[in-house]
């Protein structure tokens, strides 16, 4: 087995695929004997080699008529949240027991047409709920990073968790995920890699398992900047059967990628410096500030005076639409059912069993703000509070292109280490959460370590519509971070 | 839910929404709720049927069918 075809990035792995230096076959290959040697990371759900080696032979064909998609022959991993045709799509719960759709989301039909090869499914948090990846019904998926000379196991982050495990461990060469709060950012900060969360609307969310409707965006988990707007371009793109994706071109991101950014105006908000914040949290922002300004962006600071009040906001909206989206899972057409007495008895027995601890919490929260009485005061509020949420970033928008800050308050904690507190839990979206309010494109890319040896994120948050500018912001920090850190690979049986 | 998680889970909802009590220090007086972040009109289509005939896709991942239904606990007595 070669190693080093599992270390190629996509655009390399497009080149070498394109001069028929190595074949779709191999590359699946070579990924397929690394994921059944990294099982200790239960970074996936379901294995699919079998489908990998059909799509392989079939982008080999394309390949050799010279009739490629955007991502021929490139193997790749699948959130457990989309549901694919003919495949267990189990959205990390209980309750989806069994369920194979009979039909694919339209996200990951767009990637298949591309020539994609899918490798399997990945662990996720429960229905998405999660920052940890440790609600699945699966269980936790561990970060392939540990703290040098500690072998005490990390979370990877969540809710996309098993997708940003599996870019990082070179499990799959890029992998899908979802963003609700923070769900494809967060992890990919965990874990080394880029995580991109683009507009609200650019990519359809029909086929992908429902979370909180209004701010679930699914988006490509990449090892460079680079390949997320390779991957983001054969994933976008408008879609009849949702009603909120947006009718407007997707542009070639790829090809504004090495602009400069010169000219371009930074905002720093003064507000996402939280209190607590650790020191090498502030120092690496700084640095991308440095590396922003010798690239010749002029740096601006900004305000956006709402920012403290999106994370409580969010856990309004978030667990109201949940409440309405998961009040279909009654155990009567798919997934799990639980027989017990009259059918008000068989849907209790059902949900019980089928729902973990943090879906009943946010079910139950959901369905309080949205009670007669609570309404005004919990859920319109919050409403409220996200029309001036959005409004903060359009005054900024007036001043400044791209904004830029870190992607999480800390760098990945200990398996268990939070799990008895959601509030502390749900701090870790403290950043990322205002970019979901307002449905704007962001990018979060590994930039340094911390002095604990573990990876730590910048974010780049753009304008509706804009991730080329935040692809290109973020290309520039890459190039000046350089940053080139690997997990040692403890968890590999040979 | 089981009777033994009912006191911790109500606690945790109590530390859930006292913390989320700090919106109302948010002056909201005449500001509309969000009601879309897009900001798109909706797209109208013909009201027509664009799918169908898969009765057996629908009914497969279910427990219980039969003769095309599916089955679920007596409800009439």
């Amino acid at each position: 087995m070669s190693t080093s075809l599992t270390s190629l990035t996509i655009a390399d792995a497009r080149a070498q695929l394109g001069d028929r230096s190595i074949s779709a076959r191999e590359l699946a290959e070579s990924h397929i004997a690394g994921i059944e040697a990294s099982r200790a990371l239960n970074a996936f759900v379901s294995e699919t080699a079998d489908r990998a080696i059909a799509d392989a032979a079939r982008a080999d064909a394309r390949l050799a008529k010279g009739d490629a998609g955007v991502l021929e022959g490139i193997p790749v991993a699948i959130k457990d949240l989309f549901c694919t045709k003919g495949v267990l799509s189990t959205a990390g719960s209980h309750i989806l027991n069994g369920f194979v759709p009979a039909y694919e989301s339209t996200v990951t039909a767009n990637m298949w047409r591309e020539g994609a090869v899918m490798l399997g499914k990945t662990n996720m948090d429960e229905f998405a709920m999660g920052s940890s990846n440790e609600t699945s019904y699966y269980g936790p998926v561990l970060n392939p990073w540990r703290r040098p000379g500690d072998n005490r196991d990390l979370v990877p982050g969540g809710s996309s968790g098993g997708s940003a495990a599996a870019v990082a461990a070179q499990l799959c060469l890029g992998a899908t995920g979802t963003d609700t709060g923070g769900s494809i950012r967060q992890p990919a900060a965990f874990t080394g890699t880029v995580g991109l969360k683009p507009t609200y609307g650019r990519c359809s969310r029909w086929g992908i398992v429902a979370f909180a409707s209004s701010l679930d965006q699914a988006g490509p988990m990449t090892r460079t900047v680079g390949d997320a707007a390779i991957m983001l371009k054969a994933m976008a793109g408008y879609d009849a059967k949702d009603s909120t994706s947006v009718d407007v071109a997707v542009p070639d991101y790829e090809s504004v990628l090495e602009d400069s950014v010169k000219g371009l105006r930074i905002g720093i908000p003064a507000e996402y410096r939280i209190d607590g914040t650790p020191a090498e949290i502030v120092a690496l922002w700084e640095s991308g500030i440095a590396w922003l300004k010798d690239a010749g962006a002029e740096i601006v600071a900004v305000s956006l005076p709402h920012t403290k009040y999106a994370l409580p906001a969010y856990y309004i909206v978030a667990p109201a639409e949940a409440s309405s989206n998961l009040a279909r899972y009654d155990g009567v057409r798919y997934g799990l059912r639980v027989d017990q007495g009259d059918l008000t008895e068989m849907y209790e027995a059902t949900r019980a069993a089928g729902f973990g601890a943090e879906v009943k919490r946010r079910i139950l929260i959901g369905t309080y703000v949205l009670s007669a009485g609570y309404y005004d005061a919990y859920y319109l509020q919050a409403q409220k509070v996200r029309t001036l949420i959005a409004d903060d970033f359009k005054q900024a928008w007036q001043k400044v292109d791209v904004l830029l800050t870190p992607t999480t308050p800390e760098p990945a904690f200990g398996v268990g280490e939070k799990s008895d507190d959601p509030v502390a839990m749900y701090l870790n979206d403290i950043l990322t959460v205002p970019a979901n309010m307002a449905g704007l494109p962001a990018l979060s890319l590994p930039a340094g370590l911390s002095s604990q040896g573990l990876p730590l994120g910048l974010q780049v948050v753009g304008r509706a519509f804009d991730e080329e500018t935040v692809l290109r912001v973020g290309r520039a920090l890459e190039r000046a971070a350089a940053f080139d850190g690997r997990p040692a690979p403890w968890w590999r049986s040979s | 839910m089981p009777d033994e998680d009912l006191a911790p889970m109500a606690d945790e909802l109590s530390g859930i929404l006292k913390w989320i009590e700090q919106l109302n220090e948010v002056g909201t007086a005449g500001v509309e709720p969000m009601t879309s972040v897009v900001g798109h009109p909706l797209h109208h289509r013909d009201d027509v049927v664009t799918d169908g005939g898969c009765r057996e896709d629908i009914l497969g991942n279910a427990t219980e069918t039969a003769d095309g239904y599916f089955v679920v606990p007596k409800v009439i007595e």
